[in-house]
């Protein structure tokens, strides 16, 4: 029965949770969380919202788990190593806030949730939703995923903002480098690579790749589309990165700077043109609607799947070179 | 509750595409800079900063042609499936004052930059140009959206390009001082974010107008609210959720704390405003003006006492942005409407917008004046600095007539908004309200004539110059505090400008 | 409360309400910074889970769920990993300057030269 199905899944989620506030061991708590990002992936399917499942599935639990888990062994080799020149107290792992506050907090807590509990529950009916106004305008846009159509087309502009977002960590990341080292290339190879690794990073790109393409191409008319597309680039990216067989990119680098920048330059290249030739600011002709979306969701695939994976490579590592 | 009526609730006026332009334009040069690279970044910039002025100039005088709020709707799709942006007299009057306070600050930004030649195309100037026209469109977005989504991914954008600002010089005081304005920054946009949620689950509606159209009301409702304010709370750095802004701000570079104290720190309380007089119910909107003044009053009085204790010039002022936000705080129950006059109609609406702009302009004014100080004498301890007034006349000028606004001395306009606000006060019948703002103004005396003192001081030893600047540096912060103090010249009454476009009423289909 | 109302929609709702609790409850109260990071993602998820109750009972005209909150919920979900990739690479950097890992909550005093 599928509710049993559920029941499982959301016990999971939250049993899953309480251990990563609970357990004292940093890395078991961002194993956890990987974990929780994958049953929290299945959890979209039952919400009927595969697009988000997708998403969630490779941002959420992937992307977000790798970042974690590298910044948790930095930490870890940094501490171990210094531990004669560490300038932290001993105090300071130690409970900072005192068993009242914390109880205070959790009480707090429990209020916020229990409030938000009965919201949820008392949710109007029938519920207000917006599904009848998207389909009406769906063969407007000559989509046949409605999502797409949303992020694409009714609400442009909010991923149009959103792009500029990721750029803007990325440049928020890049400057934290020391000043000698701005402009280079940021280092993922780790000291010994496993064989595994490597035969993983040989033998899974061209699979991921396709696949890749695929889900940005099927975005259009079914669940999938450019961030999915984009964080399944990344990761491949990364995973040939991480075992060493291209180095990390110089962020100096004229072609990679022209790659994060061409998906949004399009959009919005795409986004005047509207002014011209259909209503306005980021509308479309019917007629061409759907090939300049596609066009549009090409060159954003690529932008993010480099954002990502720089986004996760971090900050300049070793000094440019001439 | 459908309330999609079959009358169109935005129509796009003929200047709308303005609006687009103010949000873009600043994007566009972000783009632009990362692709042609460091050695390019300044004329950008500058290329941008001109245009981005045009921009805005234009639109204020869209806005004073045709009387009504300029509207786009974006894409043609109508709200609520798609997004439109709106600006009234409130929202111009900040496109203005932002563009203003932009434009000054790249001028002295650019200056400084090209003091160190060595340095000029490295990482932190390039990354600050990256980032101020980054926080240049996050904020144009944030005073002109109408959609509550559309204004969460504007406010992460301002998020996102302000915390790399505060840790630009790469010292570890800065950076533990951004990473803590991260996270308070995070948790209040993932506080307004559940609002959303809450409020798109009942109302089936996130665009601004249609929620006030709807009159609604319920848990729901006072639930989404209160997250929502108190997400903004925590990045508006209210009492008691302030101590991140002072480290962040002072640890920034001069520039970098201008536009942080003067207009990253505005963005939240707008979107309370938005939020307070549009949204919410009339009952609720009372309460939470109520609860928000007690919070303001004690921000002014309890940081305005700190800021007199501190020994360091920047932190002081710092300290001087969390009091003077207080005042705005203060606004909500002496502008609440009555059923004859609207909130806007209240001259506590004309006090709170001028104490809005005058505070951006002074402020800016005394974070670059304390910045020429500091590059001068290689310092900015307060007790160091005796005699200054001779080395920098200019700088200490500025760093007057700004003190000057922020303690509501005539003429300025820091004096006719403090002046408003205590009428308002006085005849609302709030004597400790009218009380506060008395005692802020004292309080702010002090601590600007410490600085005073020290500049008119004619110590033994003359003060020694550790490096030479050039008087076109210190020219910014004095214009940045004339304008603050020509504000004064408004009229001590509701200013028509802006009630340009409100109330904004969804019956009206004409923008 | 009988099984019929337990639909996906109000059970994952109320997960979602949940797992707000305890991310929050992370986020004010652990001392280590990446833990907190990992329970603004935990918040995240539940604010998304919330938007995604919404969503499915949105459902109507043909499609299984409201599609815009779900745009919303993607936007987000890449929203939220840049602010946590922006949270992380910050944390190593201070822990590389002065091999902490925790923010002192009282004020350090700043160096009295520069600007």
């Amino acid at each position: 029965m599928t509710l049993l199905l559920d029941l499982a899944l959301v016990a999971g989620l939250l049993a899953l949770a309480l251990h990563i506030a609970c357990v004292r061991d940093d890395r078991n708590a961002i194993v956890s969380f990987i974990a929780f990002g994958l049953l929290l992936g299945l959890g979209w399917t039952r919400l009927a919202s595969i697009d988000v499942a997708l998403t969630e599935a490779a941002i959420g639990g992937g992307v977000t788990g790798v970042l974690l888990l590298r910044a948790e062994a930095h930490l870890r080799t940094g501490k171990t190593s210094d531990t004669s020149k560490n300038r932290g107290t001993s105090k300071s792992r130690g409970a900072s806030t005192s068993r009242g506050a914390t109880a205070l907090a959790a009480i707090a807590c429990t209020g916020v949730a229990a409030g938000l509990a009965l919201v949820v529950l008392t949710f109007p009916a029938p519920a207000p939703t917006l599904a009848p106004a998207a389909a009406a305008a769906l063969p407007g846009t000559g989509l046949g995923n409605p999502v797409t159509a949303v992020l694409l087309a009714y609400r442009a502009l909010d991923t149009l903002l959103e792009k500029v977002v990721l750029i803007l960590a990325l440049i928020g990341i890049w400057s934290l480098a020391p000043d000698m080292l701005w402009g280079g290339a940021p280092s993922l190879r780790p000291a010994v690579v496993p064989e595994p690794l490597a035969y993983l990073a040989q033998m899974l790109p061209p699979f991921g790749v396709l696949i890749a393409v695929y889900m940005f191409w099927v975005g259009a008319d079914a669940p999938g589309g450019t961030f999915q597309a984009g964080t399944v680039l990344a990761a491949m990216w990364l995973l040939v990165m991480l075992a060493g067989l291209r180095p990390a990119p110089e962020t100096r680098r004229l072609a990679l700077r022209l790659v994060l920048v061409g998906g949004p330059a399009l959009f919005l290249a795409i986004g005047f043109l509207g002014f011209a030739i259909a209503d306005g600011f980021l509308s479309y002709p019917e007629s061409i609607a759907k090939p300049l979306i596609v066009g549009i969701e090409a060159a954003l695939t690529l932008s993010i799947g480099a954002t990502l994976g720089l986004l996760v490579a971090g900050p300049a590592q070793t000094a440019p070179g001439r | 509750m459908s309330a999609l009526a079959a009358a169109p609730a935005y129509a796009t006026t003929p200047g709308g595409f303005l609006l687009v332009l103010a949000v873009i334009l600043p994007a566009v040069a972000v783009l632009v800079m990362l692709a042609l690279g460091p050695r390019q970044t300044a004329r950008i910039a500058l290329a941008a900063l001109a245009a981005g002025l045009a921009v805005a100039i234009a639109i204020v005088a869209e806005l004073l042609q045709t009387g009504a709020a300029l509207t786009y709707v974006v894409g043609g799709w109508q709200p609520p499936l798609g997004l439109a942006l709106r600006a009234d007299g409130l929202s111009v009057a900040m496109l203005a004052m932002t563009a203003l306070v932009v434009a000054a600050t790249g001028f002295f930004a650019y200056a400084q930059h090209r003091l160190e030649p060595a340095t000029r195309h490295g990482r932190a100037p390039t990354t600050f140009w990256i980032l101020l026209m980054a926080v240049w469109s996050a904020l144009n977005a944030i005073f002109i959206g109408q959609d509550l989504f559309n204004l969460y991914v504007a406010i992460e954008l301002l998020t996102f390009a302000a915390v790399p600002l505060v840790c630009l010089d790469g010292r570890k005081e800065t950076v533990a001082a951004a990473l803590r304005y991260l996270l308070f920054a995070l948790l209040g946009s993932l506080l307004y974010l559940l609002g959303t949620a809450l409020l798109y689950g009942s109302f089936g509606t996130l665009d601004i107008r249609l929620l006030a159209g709807m009159s609604a009301d319920g848990p729901a409702l006072s639930l989404a609210l209160a997250l929502m304010i108190a997400g903004l709370l925590a990045k508006a750095a209210l009492f008691p959720l302030h101590l991140w802004l002072p480290p962040a701000h002072a640890g920034a570079p001069a520039a970098a704390s201008a536009i942080l104290s003067a207009l990253v720190i505005k963005a939240p309380f707008f979107l309370i405003l938005r939020l307070v007089l549009d949204v919410a119910p009339p009952q609720a909107a009372a309460y939470a003006g109520q609860l928000l003044a007690i919070l303001g009053a004690s921000s002014i009085l309890f940081c305005s006492v700190i800021a007199l204790r501190q020994a360091r010039l920047k932190l002081m002022i710092a300290y001087s942005t969390v009091a003077q936000i207080g005042y705005l705080f203060i606004v909500f129950p002496l502008a609440a409407g009555t059923e004859t006059l609207p909130p806007s109609g209240t001259i506590a609406w004309t006090g709170g917008a001028l104490q809005l702009v005058s505070h951006a302009l002074a402020k800016a004014a005394m974070f670059l004046a304390a910045g020429v100080i500091a590059e001068a004498f290689g310092h900015d301890r307060i007790s160091g600095l005796g005699g200054f007034g001779r080395v920098l006349p200019i700088s200490a000028v500025a760093f007057g007539l700004a003190g000057m606004s922020l303690m509501g001395l005539p003429p300025s306009g820091g004096f006719v908004a403090k002046c408003l606000l205590l009428t308002a006060a006085v005849t609302g019948g709030h004597p400790w309200l009218a009380a506060t703002i008395l005692a802020g103004g004292l309080l702010a005396g002090g601590y600007v004539f410490r600085v005073v003192d020290r500049a008119l001081a004619t110590p033994a030893i003359p003060l020694a110059v550790c490096k030479p600047v050039p008087r076109r540096l210190e020219l910014a912060a004095l214009a940045l505090a004339l304008a603050a103090v020509l504000l004064g010249l408004v009229p001590l009454q509701p200013f028509g400008f802006l009630l340009l476009g409100r109330p904004d009423s969804l019956t009206v289909v004409a923008p | 409360m009988s099984a019929q109302s337990l639909d996906p929609a109000t059970l994952f709702g109320l997960c979602g309400a949940a797992l707000v609790g305890i991310g929050l409850f992370v986020v004010i109260t652990h001392p280590g910074l990446l833990r907190r990071i990992v329970g603004f993602n935990i918040l995240g998820s539940g604010i998304f889970l919330v938007f995604g109750a919404v969503a499915r009972r949105g459902a109507g005209a043909g499609f299984d769920g409201d599609p815009v909150p779900q745009a919303m919920v993607i936007t987000g979900i890449v929203v939220a990993f840049s602010a946590t990739a922006l949270a992380v690479a910050l944390l190593q950097r201070l822990f590389d300057l002065t091999g902490r890992e925790t923010l002192e909550t009282e004020q350090e005093p700043l160096p009295r030269s520069g600007p």
